[in-house]
């Protein structure tokens, strides 16, 4: 039996907790009663910061599939479905969120990648973009709206023990492609995905983000996507996708993370379950 | 009277003068003793809103001979108010120890009520983390549902923590804290009073309300069954009636996790994706739940994120 006393943990920090957090309270109150106005719209400086201020259609280049409602705030799914010819890259943003651009991804010129699945974090009711770029340059945009999970419900992290115990761990798995003369992979990597807003009640500081910024995948040498993330995409990063096979015998993933670490792994086609 | 019990009734005075709000609510506050000195209050089963003032989980109190011992504090500060005064009609005790079952708004949002000098509060040794992770998002998003009913509220954190057991003395009368492995969260804390054999399991036990995994599906099952061993008499949910059955009380919850756990592995072992299994796993149960609607598919999510790992 054991009590473990939080020696840092003096009344004197717990009033000042306690005053940031009324304060953070009063603030709203002050401004708003219990019905808040609607936030202004971020997209337009979204897509100016983003994209350089450059023209973005809204078709059905790129179209994004998102539910509803966001049943977990933590892992929301969504899709990417490539419809255009020659495109090169696709970004998708949750516009609300503290730090929108979930992901960037850029595809190889023959990877013939044709959807690609993964899950973000969702804080509010938020439009969710996602845009692609073709080979001559223009951008395409589709947006959808995602209510916000309710009750409970948190944009965090459920088990920061397992998520830390088993760091830049990969599994790999293999689909039957519903597309002729593609194949279906899915690859995931364990990572917090720390998003570094969130305040330590004990050190009274900000826990630092530890992310995945990066990762690359290859058929071969070959690439298939690169992506660049954010801390809006979920913990435990999850790619879903198809792929033109261009004969060669290995997967690999070279992920990337905010600490500077790197974590590789290559598997061989056809040989997963 | 010592001068500390002098200040904190005068405290509580002010407290209660301070909030008309309170008083009246307090009318309508059911503080039941459901064993000789272990008092329980039931929310309602709904989600928290402007309407319940977030009045939606079972919070309780043990009285010992010096002390009294709170379990969770309610989604509000009006709640939280209410309780109080509901307890000061039952005993003039002071209130010693506020314990967190886990960091829930529902259990945690009236935390602010009984901050003072005197009052000591108590989590699992993960509680600050989550605290930190999750408190201010909770702050925010919970405005909209429940309006100026959230004024006041703020995040108190534990002023100790439990690593596995530890023992509270309230004088003669002795409870037993004991921290769980991640399960409906990754810091669930349950209280046995050991002169009753009433348990207070926090939301590792949900009854009509369907369970919530916000930590691990597995985990839940695991822990449920070994809190099935705990030699209780009488034990008081999260949610749902006050009084349940001990240990059969577990049986539903432990069928609608099986259930999802199964639907989950099948539909990952097929190949489905996420989001068509989350509107279909689990639907088997769908009539004997509160609420299914409401947490189902998230909980699908939540275990389909899990049980991928597994193989193949």
């Amino acid at each position: 039996m054991k009590i473990v006393a939080l020696r840092r943990w003096r009344p004197a920090a717990l009033l000042w907790v306690g005053l940031m957090c009324g304060a953070l309270v009063l603030g709203a109150v002050d401004g708003a009663p219990a019905q808040a106005p609607a936030p202004a719209d971020p997209w337009p400086g979204l897509a100016r910061d983003l994209f350089q201020g450059r023209p973005v259609a809204n078709d059905d280049s790129v179209v994004l599939e998102a539910p509803i409602r966001a049943e977990d705030a933590a892992i929301v799914p969504m899709t990417l479905r490539l419809k255009a010819a020659g495109l090169r890259q696709a970004t998708l943003v949750v516009d609300q969120n503290p730090m929108p651009m979930a992901a960037a991804f850029a595809f190889g010129e023959t990877a013939g990648v044709t959807f690609i699945a993964t899950r973000v974090r969702v804080n509010s009711y938020t439009n969710v973009h996602a845009v692609g770029e073709t080979s001559d340059g223009t951008l395409h945009a589709q947006a959808k709206f995602v209510k916000a999970a309710g009750g409970c419900s948190a944009p965090a992290v459920k088990n920061m023990d397992e998520a830390a115990a088993h760091l830049g761990q990969m599994k790999y798995r293999e689909f039957k492609s519903a597309e002729a003369g593609r194949r279906e992979t899915q690859i995931m990597i364990r990572h917090p995905n720390n998003s570094g807003m969130q305040m330590d009640q004990i050190t009274h500081l900000y826990i630092p983000a530890h992310y995945i910024d990066k990762v690359v995948v290859r058929q071969g040498e070959t690439l298939i996507f690169s992506m660049e993330g954010g801390i809006s995409l979920s913990e435990d990063p999850n790619f879903r996708f198809s792929y033109a096979p261009n004969g060669a015998k290995t997967i690999s993933v070279e992920a990337h993370d905010t600490k500077g670490n790197v974590f590789k792994q290559e598997w061989p086609v056809g040989d997963a379950s | 009277m010592r001068p500390q019990m002098m200040v904190r009734r005068v405290i509580l005075t002010l407290i209660v003068a301070l909030s008309c709000e309170s008083s009246a609510a307090a009318a309508g506050f059911a503080l039941d003793e459901i064993a000789p000195g272990v008092f329980a209050h039931q929310g309602q089963i709904s989600l928290m809103d402007a309407e319940n003032k977030g009045d939606i989980a079972n919070i309780g109190a043990i009285v010992g001979d010096d002390a009294i011992a709170v379990i969770d504090t309610g989604g509000s500060l009006i709640e939280a108010k209410s309780f109080i005064d509901a307890l000061q009609q039952k005993t003039p005790k002071p209130i010693r120890y506020v314990i967190n079952t886990h960091a829930h708004p529902d259990h945690i949002f009236g935390n602010g009520a009984f901050v003072g000098p005197n009052v000591i509060f108590v989590g699992h040794k993960n509680l600050p983390r989550a605290l930190a992770a999750r408190g201010a998002f909770y702050l925010e998003s919970f405005r909209a549902a429940m309006g100026e009913a959230l004024d006041g509220v703020i995040i108190v954190g534990p002023t100790i923590t439990v690593d596995k057991t530890t023992t509270l003395d309230l004088g003669g009368r002795k409870i037993n804290l004991q921290a769980w492995n991640v399960a409906h969260s990754d810091c669930d804390l349950t209280v046995l009073d050991a002169q009753t054999g009433t348990l207070f399991a926090g939301d590792l036990l949900f009854v009509q309300h369907v369970p919530i995994v916000d930590g691990s599906l597995l985990g839940f099952l695991d822990v449920a069954e070994d809190l099935a061993k705990i030699p209780a008499v009488r034990v008081v949910p999260g949610h749902g009636p006050l009084i349940a059955s001990w240990p059969k009380a577990l049986d539903d919850e432990r069928a609608y996790l099986t259930r999802l756990t199964a639907d989950l592995r099948a539909a990952i072992k097929k190949g489905d994706i996420v989001a068509e299994t989350a509107s279909l796993a689990g639907q088997s149960q769908r009539g004997n739940w509160r609420l299914f609607d409401k947490y189902n598919g998230r909980n699908a999510t939540t275990g389909f994120a899990e049980l991928e790992w597994e193989a193949p």
